[in-house]
This record gives C-alpha cells, sequence and structure tokens, in this order.
C-alpha cells in the first residue's frame, strides 16, 4: 500500500501545512501545462501530437521562454479512456497544479472532464477533437476548440452546393454516431431553410463489414450531391462502390478522411478522381508546399527537435501548429499568467496565423466565440494530389 | 464461533490437496486471527483519518482503489471460491456503471437508490448468463465471457438504447454532496470516499460470512472437486450459477460506485482492457484470498502511473515486468506472499 505517489502525497500534504501556500499559482517562474494523450491503446497513433507539442515547448524554453518564463508540459497517458482522463487531469489539476491544460485528446474523454475543469476554473485550452461542443462559452467559459468543428465542415459543402449546383437533390451517408449527426447538423443549418434538397439519408453502424447497399440505395434516390461522411475504411467502400455503380453525382468526402494513402489509394485514385473535399492544414507532402517557409521552418525543426516524429504524419503537422497557438497565447498574456488572463488571451486572438494552416487561414476567437478555426478551403482531388480551389470559405459562428 | 467457523473453512479446502488454487484463506490458526483483527483496525483506522490527512486528489484514488477492490472481490468470489473464470466481468461493471448513471440524471433519482438496483440487476445478469455457461468448464467459459466483455460497449451504443444510454457521448453524472448537514464538514470527495469505505466494508463483511458459511463450503467443495460435490448432495449447477450472480452482483456494485466517483459512463470506459485489468488484479492480490483485493486494486491503480513515470514510451513494458516480476516473486499474489512471510515469523 505504501508507495512512491502516496509518499508524494504525503510530501505535498506536509507542505502544505508547513503553511507553504499550495496553488502558488503563476507566482514562480514557471508556466505549467497540463495534458491528457492517447500513448497507450487503440488510439495511440495520436500520442504523436503530443510529442510534438512537447518537442516544440522545449525548443521555446531553449530560445528563453515565454516573456522570460519556462513552460513545463506535464503529458500524460489517459489511453483513451475516459476513466483514466478524469484520475489523470486530477491528477495535474490538483496535484501538479497546472496554470492550464492544452490540447486534451479525444471527444469522450473531453466530455468526461468537461465539467470538472469548468467547475475548477482551469482554462481547457484547444482540445484536440473536432466535436462541436467546446464552443459553448455561455455554459462552459474555461473550454476553447481549435480544429474546425465537423457542423463548420458540412456547412462549409452546403453553401459550396447552394451556390453551384443547380437544383441540388442531396444524398447523405453517415457514421450513426456524434460525429457522423455533427456534420448531419451542420450540413442542414448551412443549407439555412432549404433542408429539402436532402433527399435521402443513410446511416451506418460502425460494426456494419460494408456500407454498399447504403451506397446503392442512395443513388436510387436519384441524388445529383453524394456526402460521405464516414471514416476510413467505409469513406474507401463508398467512393469505391459508387464509382463502380456509375453514379455521377459530385461526391464530398468528409476532411476526417481524406488521406491518399489510407483512403484513395484503397478506393481506387481512378474512382476517388474529382472527389470535392475540404482542409485547414497543410498536406505537407503536397509538392505544391515544398517550398513554403512554414514547411521548411517545420521540416527544420522537426529534424532538430523531433527526429523520431513521423514527417509524413498529419499529426505532426497539427502539433505544430496547435503547440505555437498556445505559445501565441500565453505571449500574449503578459506578465499576468492568472487563470482568468490566460483564458481572456485565449478568448482575444484576431487574425492570429499559426503555421502550416492554409493561407488566408487565421484564428479568430471572442468571448462568445471559443471555436479558433472556422475556415476552411475546398479541395478537389484530381487523381494524383488534392487541388485547393475558389477562396478559402469562412463559417465563422460569430 | 468465530473460530470454528474458519477451523471447518480450513478443513473443506485443506481436504482438497489437488486443489490448484492456494489453500490461503485456510491458515487461519488462532494467532492469526487475532494479528488479522489488529491489522483490520489499523487499517481501518488508516482509512478513517486519510481523507483528513490528503489532498483531494489522492482521497479520489483511494476511493477508486476501494471501487476496484469490491469489483476484484466479486470476481475473487466467483474464480477463487468458486473455480469459475470470467473474462467479462467488466460487463457486469458497466452495467453496474449505466444503472446508476441513468438511475440519476435520466430518472433524478438519489445516487444511494442505485447501489441495490445495481446489485439485483447484476445479480439477475450474472445468474442468467451462469446458466448457459454451466456447460463450459475452464478456458471454454473463459472464451464466453470474453465475448460477452466485448459485445457490451457495442450494445451501449446501440441507437435503440441511445435514448438511455446516451450513446457513443455517454452520460454525464453530477457528483452528490454529503447528506445531512455534512458537506458543511466534508467536502463531495471525502464524503464519497466514505461512503464507498463503508459499501466496501459492507461488502465484504458479506463475502467473508458467505465464504463461511455453507453456501460457501458447496462452492468451495465444487471447486476442489465437483464430482465429490454433486455426489455429496451439492446441486452444482444452482451453486454455480448463483456464483455467477453474487459474483456480478459485487461488480456491479463496484461499477455503480465507480460511475458516481468518475461522474461520466460512455462506452469507451468499459472496454475489454477493463475485464483484464480487474483479472489482473484478482490474481496479484491473491486468488481465493479476499483481503487480497485491495492489494490488487492497489497495484492496478498505481503501477501504470508508476510505469508511465519511469518511461513514457515504454509504459506498457515496465508494466508487463512490473507484472511479471510480482507473479515470479509471488506466484500465489500478494496473499500468498503475506502466508509465507507469516509462516516464516511464526516458525
Amino acid at each position: 500500500m505504501l508507495n512512491r505517489r502516496t509518499l508524494l502525497g504525503a510530501g505535498a500534504a506536509a507542505l502544505a501545512a508547513a503553511g507553504i501556500p499550495a496553488a502558488a499559482l503563476a507566482a514562480d517562474d514557471v508556466i505549467k501545462v497540463g495534458n491528457t494523450m492517447a500513448y497507450s491503446g487503440p488510439a495511440s497513433a495520436y500520442g504523436q501530437i503530443g510529442s510534438t507539442i512537447g518537442a516544440y515547448i522545449e525548443m521555446v524554453n531553449a530560445q528563453g521562454g515565454v516573456n522570460g518564463r519556462k513552460i513545463e508540459w506535464i503529458s500524460y497517458d489517459d489511453g483513451y479512456s475516459p476513466p483514466k482522463t478524469v484520475e489523470q487531469i486530477r491528477r495535474l489539476v490538483e496535484q501538479d497544479e497546472v496554470d492550464l491544460l492544452h490540447a486534451t485528446l479525444g471527444t469522450p474523454t473531453n466530455t468526461a472532464i468537461h465539467k470538472y475543469v469548468n467547475a475548477k476554473k482551469v482554462p481547457h485550452l484547444f482540445v484536440a477533437t473536432g466535436a462541436s461542443k467546446w464552443n459553448d462559452p455561455e455554459n462552459f467559459p474555461w473550454t476553447s476548440g481549435w480544429q474546425p468543428n465537423y457542423p463548420t465542415e458540412g456547412a462549409i459543402y452546403a453553401q459550396w452546393i447552394l451556390a453551384n449546383i443547380e437544383n441540388p437533390k442531396i444524398a447523405v451517408l453517415y457514421q450513426n454516431d456524434d460525429y457522423g449527426k455533427d456534420y448531419l447538423t451542420g450540413l442542414k443549418r448551412g443549407l439555412a431553410g432549404r433542408e429539402d434538397v436532402i433527399v435521402a439519408e443513410a446511416p451506418y453502424e460502425v460494426a456494419q463489414p460494408t456500407v454498399d447497399s447504403e451506397v446503392i440505395n442512395l443513388k436510387a434516390s436519384g441524388a445529383n450531391v453524394f456526402f460521405i461522411v464516414a471514416t476510413p475504411k467505409f469513406a474507401a467502400q463508398a467512393i469505391k462502390k459508387s464509382a463502380e455503380i456509375g453514379w455521377e453525382a459530385e461526391r464530398f468526402l468528409n476532411n476526417v478522411s481524406i488521406s491518399v494513402g489510407s483512403v484513395l489509394q484503397p478506393a481506387g485514385l481512378e474512382a476517388s478522381k474529382g472527389l470535392i473535399s475540404a482542409g485547414y492544414l497543410m498536406e505537407v507532402d503536397d509538392p505544391q508546399w515544398a517550398d513554403h517557409e512554414e514547411v521548411a521552418e517545420w521540416r527544420r525543426f522537426m529534424n532538430e527537435w523531433y527526429p523520431a516524429g513521423d514527417q509524413t504524419s498529419s499529426f505532426t503537422v497539427y502539433g505544430y501548429a496547435s503547440a505555437y497557438t498556445l505559445v501565441e497565447t500565453l505571449k500574449r498574456c503578459g506578465d499576468d499568467f492568472s487563470r482568468e488572463n490566460i483564458v481572456r488571451q485565449a478568448a482575444s486572438l484576431k487574425g492570429l496565423r499559426a503555421p502550416l494552416l492554409l493561407p488566408g487561414i487565421t484564428i479568430n476567437t471572442s468571448a462568445t466565440d471559443h471555436a479558433p478555426i472556422e475556415a476552411m478551403q475546398l479541395m478537389r482531388f484530381n487523381g494524383e494530389s488534392w487541388e485547393r480551389f475558389g477562396e478559402v470559405v469562412h463559417a465563422e459562428s460569430s | 464461533m468465530a473460530m470454528s467457523d474458519e477451523t471447518m473453512t480450513g478443513g473443506a479446502s485443506g481436504s482438497a490437496k489437488a486443489a490448484p488454487v492456494p489453500k490461503g484463506r485456510a491458515a487461519a490458526a488462532g494467532g492469526k486471527s487475532t494479528l488479522g483483527q489488529a491489522v483490520f483496525v489499523i487499517l481501518l483506522l488508516g482509512a478513517l483519518a486519510l481523507p483528513f490527512i490528503f489532498k483531494n486528489f489522492t482521497i479520489f484514488q483511494m476511493t477508486m482503489l476501494m471501487v476496484y477492490a469490491i469489483a476484484i472481490l466479486g470476481l475473487n468470489l466467483l474464480t477463487g471460491i468458486n473455480g469459475q473464470f470470467s473474462l467479462g466481468h467488466g460487463a457486469f461493471y458497466a452495467v453496474g456503471a449505466y444503472t446508476a448513471a441513468i438511475m440519476m440524471e435520466n430518472l433524478g433519482i438519489g445516487y444511494v437508490w442505485t447501489l441495490p438496483v445495481a446489485g439485483i440487476l447484476c445479480f439477475v445478469v450474472g445468474f442468467l448468463f451462469g446458466l448457459p455457461a454451466l456447460r463450459l468448464e475452464g478456458i471454454y467459459l473463459a472464451l464466453a465471457t470474453f465475448a460477452l466483455a466485448v459485445a457490451t460497449p457495442q450494445f451501449l451504443k446501440l441507437t435503440p438504447f441511445e435514448h438511455w444510454t446516451g450513446g457513443v457521448q455517454g452520460i454525464v453524472i453530477i457528483k452528490p454532496d454529503a447528506p445531512f448537514g455534512l458537506d458543511a464538514v466534508l467536502n463531495a470527495d471525502q464524503w464519497l470516499y466514505f461512503f464507498t469505505l463503508a459499501v466496501g466494508l459492507f461488502l465484504y463483511w458479506l463475502a467473508r460470512n458467505l465464504v463461511r458459511s455453507r453456501t460457501g463450503r458447496a462452492l468451495m467443495a465444487i471447486r476442489d472437486n465437483p464430482i465429490a460435490a454433486r455426489s455429496m448432495g451439492v446441486n452444482t449447477s444452482v451453486y454455480k450459477a448463483t456464483a455467477f450472480g453474487i459474483s456480478a452482483m459485487f461488480t456491479g456494485i463496484a461499477g455503480c460506485l465507480g460511475a458516481i466517483v468518475i461522474q461520466f459512463v460512455a462506452p469507451d470506459s468499459f472496454t475489454f482492457a477493463l475485464s483484464v485489468a480487474i483479472l489482473v488484479g484478482l490474481v496479484i492480490g491473491g486468488v481465493g484470498w479476499l483481503p487480497g483485493a485491495l492489494l490488487g486494486a492497489a497495484f492496478i491503480v498505481f503501477i501504470p502511473n508508476v510505469a508511465e513515470e519511469i518511461s513514457k514510451g515504454l509504459a506498457g513494458a515496465f508494466y508487463g515486468f512490473f507484472l511479471i516480476a510480482v507473479i515470479y516473486l509471488a506466484p500465489q499474489g500478494a496473499g500468498g506472499l503475506l502466508r509465507a512471510l507469516v509462516a516464516k515469523l511464526g516458525r
């Protein structure tokens, strides 16, 4: 029963009893940033996000820190298991006494701590999940999203469809859970009163082996727009099947499944030709960015500070841009690193350009808008890579 | 009275020399009983003082430790006492947790009432699962219960139940405050700690008495030699299914408490990993030795954190290393190790 943790706890308790203020927030010269990430378990691929942020912070510290202070990055493994997240977050807040939380990963895991961190008034910033509920400053003023959320993306497609397709008839294939329904909600919001153009909706369950029959049924509805809201495996099936049965609809693919290697290649590059999707981060492998200054900077960072990291993975790109957002927010805190000020600064980012975002996309937040990135650019698959077209589409909620 | 009970318990399992399970709890000589009582009193006093010494986080961890200990206690009744395997106790834990969440958040019923309901529900589910499982022995039963553990998160996500279960999103529970004006003295974490402690003590008392009762002896007889037990007139089917039910009831109550403490349930909280954790806790604590549940729970709560502190990238490897080390050094779990020590000292 006697173990390191209880001893540590005993030590901490003794210190507290000795009259040393335990919650010496921002009184010392270290800013403690807490995080939970899936370093183990089925979602452990995401762990690279946490490692990239850690490496970035190491670099910032080596360059002198933020406003004369060092940042301490404390990232614990929760294995993508909500009860473990609760434990680790409580450890971060109550034992490590972090000043803020950054980029905690996952929708169920963040849901588990959502109420707790807001009751404790701990900044819960730039969470690494695309659900829409993080942008709810009225009820959860301490929480903020980061990436474009699923409804935003759905709304962007809807706007484009209404503007560019004559007499649209939309068929939607979606995963029957929060993620799928979030997209559907966004699509309907973007259609703004013209929901009747959705002629067919087909949900599928993750446990299903294929979505072939759903695709065939959707074609039978006579739709001329096919919106695929599916995770990689099912997206590949839907793309392949819709091409096989010769369904000549304008096909939209959600951003979740735009990976060429793991979705479009299995589906067949020829079958994938013409797909439309939307992105917000640069695909660093794309030749068009090869000479871009930010990509070159990112590669220098990766080589020097995170050589073990995967330079073809979108997770290291994500982590880099996310870490930049964090550091920039902290810089703006000046000398006041109180939790109130950190949240205030996080909620007053205006036109902040995080590196590796697509050109023209900036981060904007306000006291009533905790959704930092709400713009995406549409892109079409030309059989080899994604070609961006049109303007950056903004779907700012406020 | 208590003494004679213990001797009889000892006799029951001691008679089967070939039993794979150590006849641990049977090593109850008169002297050890007083020693055991002294240890129990010291532990209890420590447990009562703990929430006033440590920070809320430690109190929370200790509460979770007791919750897992109750779950392990449940599995111990099945595996240690009755000799049936289960890789699916995470499923019963989930049923208990969802019972609490649905009753509290959807129906607005007080958390105290969720415990008996979860217990009864899990008993029924466990008993019913135990009936067909009667035909399965050893690894085949392990496989059937494995299926149960794997299927449970999927069922919780199913659309028809979504209105109740909240689908993948799960259910957020409001943490209860201490009642009867105690909230002036105890914060919510401290109250839940004492509440869990009280439930845990009650369940431990129940389990101990069960093991020492006629039923307990029958259960152990089935474990040690089913044919002999049957020829002695023990209705093995009924007893085995009952053992499954009682075991599920304990684990379900643990799940119920766990949900209230964590304040959140979701299908991802009850994956197969949970069932494995309960099994690991059982083996570490000592199969068949009831107090071992506490030590096993301490292992599954703390060792992953220790492993992570040593190396983030190799946390899993270090966890495995600790596990192997414990099994190697104490092949019969903590219980076996303690008994060996006591035997050595007593010599």
